[in-house]
């Protein structure tokens, strides 16, 4: 395989390998750290690998860690990220296929400046809508719960969702639904039997987007949801900045990981069709 | 099967475009319609508010002397091929055929055996279990049309459908299907702006521009007698050659003067005396078909006017060649026998037959003669 080997090509996999080394070098060291003793983190070295690997720190950060008064580690908050992020993206995913299904094949009088408008929601910065929102969620009674969560979550990304599945159906010929509405098949039709078994490209990036948004999202948890109902994310911060008792790194950085997992997982299963959904219509199928 | 009738139907655009100015074109039940046109000139549009994908703007469309304005497309009893054949691509064949009848909650056992039956008479059977994306253009395009098949409407709407093929496939693909028309008798409007397939296909033609029906005819009548010099123009391969000239009074004729580097001859005009007189001493554009100027050994009548000319270029077609001169500084093609035809710079004896010569106006481009 050194057979092409030039000058030129080797700097380019010796900056590439740099590269990947300095991006995973964070994970290396939250793994080995979440291994290993406390002891062995304050003599060791911070990049050894564990004198002797302990998965100790990964069940305390799981069922015992303290976030705030409450010491029953991640696993409460955790489900409570999956209880939000799970129907927010079901339902901010489907809105948008719908509504991408209509402002492409489906133009109206005002369409067009109702796309714009819902463009415009891509660049409404988190903060504006905080206390807006707070107002409405209280009018709903859906302060500090999950739903409210599952609500603001599907508010904000519909624009996103919407964003994706315009500019993938604006790539199908209109002929298509031209062709159905001759063969007889109504709006819902068109939409189940001709369009959606052809999305599957653009769900998944939606998905990838949209769970990873509202997984990661900081701001909205910290702001909507309070004490049982706060997602993972607060939990995390709560647990790291706990101030009472010796500080412990190996399971701050267990729980870190508990918090990124499922973002992660989501990754590595869908990946590959990200990119593909990204490029899906650049050419032609 | 179904007549159709157009009367007087307008689509303006919100924007306030124009894009149809009063249509008028009426076909019988059988007929085979086509709309012809340089792109943009509406055919396209007035095809998709016959099926109703469109919106009329004014006037009325008519299938079988049923009113159709309102109605959706799915009960205008109509089929459609489209340029881009729009199958549907998560389906196979097979359900692709079928989509339409299912909807229309058609009996199981009867969507198999129209399927079964279209499949036989397309010649696609074999392909019933793919997916559109395993086929190639030529399959695609019958598996659209066997879809429009499936459905025995009261009319079938073509869109361009060849256009996406090869030459050769085209020209195969066109002779099916006006095999097909005369199996089924049906009624069809085929759009195209390819002026060959227009001539082969049609019972009728509609030479559309400018949203404007220009001629509305059978495809000889079209051929040989043009309302306008943009319908001479469009029809016919190679198109007529439009040369300006003078009409001028030589004895009891009246003719046209044509002249190259060498010298001017009348061609006298067989047509009707009356109608030209006015335009003597006046420049009109005198057109003429390429098959009309030909050599001696062509021609078919003697007392044919005939002149010398200087060839420019020659283009062997095979069956014909080409013969490219100069008249009164216009590019003029003829059409030779390939044993006749001269090289280029040499001179070469032309005969013009005039009879079916047309004269426009200059200004209005309307028929004069």
């Amino acid at each position: 395989m050194f057979k092409n080997l030039t000058v030129g090509r080797a700097l380019v996999y010796a900056a590439l390998l740099l590269m990947a080394i300095y991006y995973l070098l964070p994970l290396y060291v939250m793994l080995t750290t979440s291994f290993k003793s406390l002891d062995d983190i304050r003599e060791g070295n911070m990049l050894a690998l564990p004198q002797a690997w302990q998965g100790g720190a990964w069940a305390k950060a799981w069922a015992e860690a303290c976030t705030g008064v409450e010491c029953n580690g991640m696993q409460g908050f955790f489900w409570n990220s999956i209880k939000m992020t799970l129907p927010a993206v079901a339902i901010s995913t489907l809105l948008g296929a719908v509504n991408g299904y209509v402002v492409s094949m489906w133009r109206f009088r005002g369409s067009d400046a109702l796309f714009t408008m819902l463009l415009v929601g891509c660049f409404i910065p988190f903060q504006v809508v905080l206390l807006p929102m707070a107002q409405l969620l209280g009018l709903l009674g859906l302060a500090n719960t999950t739903a409210g969560l599952v609500l603001v979550h599907v508010v904000y990304g519909t624009a996103f969702t919407t964003l994706f599945f315009r500019n993938f159906y604006i790539t199908v010929p209109d002929e298509l639904v031209k062709a159905a509405r001759i063969d007889g098949a109504g709006f819902w039709t068109i939409f189940f039997r001709i369009l959606l078994p052809i999305s599957g490209p653009i769900f998944v990036v939606c998905i990838i987007w949209q769970f990873t948004q509202i997984w990661n999202d900081f701001l909205f948890g910290v702001v909507f949801a309070s004490g049982e109902s706060q997602p993972i994310t607060v939990a995390l911060n709560n647990l790291v900045n706990t101030s009472t008792g010796v500080k412990e790194y190996n399971v701050d950085m267990a729980a870190a990981i508990i918090a990124a997992l499922p973002t992660l997982f989501v990754y590595m299963v869908a990946g590959r069709y990200f990119v593909r959904g990204l490029t899906a219509g650049a050419v032609k199928g | 099967m179904a007549a159709l009738s157009i009367n007087n139907v307008c689509k303006t655009y919100a924007n306030g475009t124009d894009v149809l100015k009063g249509i008028n074109i009426a076909i019988e039940d059988g007929e085979f319609l086509i709309l012809v046109g340089p792109s943009g000139c509406g055919k396209s549009t007035l095809l998709n508010m016959i099926a109703g994908l469109d919106d009329i703007s004014s006037g009325d469309i008519a299938i079988g002397g049923k009113r159709v304005n309102e109605l959706s497309p799915k009960d205008r009893d109509i089929a459609m091929v489209f340029q881009s054949y729009a199958l549907y691509p998560s389906m196979t064949v097979r359900e692709n055929i079928s989509f339409g009848l299912e909807i229309r909650k058609t009996p199981r056992a009867e969507i198999d055996a129209t399927v079964k039956r279209v499949a036989e008479m397309l010649q696609i059977t074999h392909l019933l279990e793919r997916k559109p994306g395993q086929m190639s253009g030529g399959q695609r395009q019958r598996v659209a049309m066997g879809r429009a098949l499936a459905r025995n409407p009261a009319i079938f709407l073509f869109d361009e459908p060849l256009s996406n093929l090869d030459a050769k496939l085209r020209v195969e693909m066109r002779t099916e299907i006006k095999l097909m028309h005369q199996r089924l008798k049906s009624t069809i409007v085929y759009v195209t702006h390819d002026q060959i397939e227009a001539m082969t296909l049609g019972d009728k033609i509609a030479v559309m521009k400018d949203g404007i029906v220009q001629q509305f005819g059978s495809p000889q009548d079209i051929y040989d007698n043009p309302a306008n010099l943009f319908v001479a123009g469009f029809i016919g391969s190679p198109s007529m050659n439009f040369i300006p000239a003078t009409v001028v009074q030589s004895g009891s004729d009246i003719g046209v003067k044509v002249c190259d580097d060498k010298g001017c001859v009348v061609l006298p005009l067989p047509h009707d005396k009356a109608k030209l007189a006015g335009w003597v001493g006046k420049e009109v554009i005198f057109g003429i078909r390429p098959e009309q100027i030909t050599d001696a050994r062509t021609a078919y009548r003697d007392g044919l006017p005939v002149m010398a000319c200087h060839i420019d270029v020659i283009e062997p077609t095979g069956p014909d060649t080409l013969v490219f001169v100069s008249l009164n500084n216009t590019k003029v093609c003829c059409r030779t026998h390939p044993t006749e035809a001269k090289y280029p710079g040499e001179s070469m004896e032309l005969v013009f037959d005039v009879s079916k010569a047309v004269l426009f106006d200059p200004k209005t481009e309307a028929r004069i003669v």
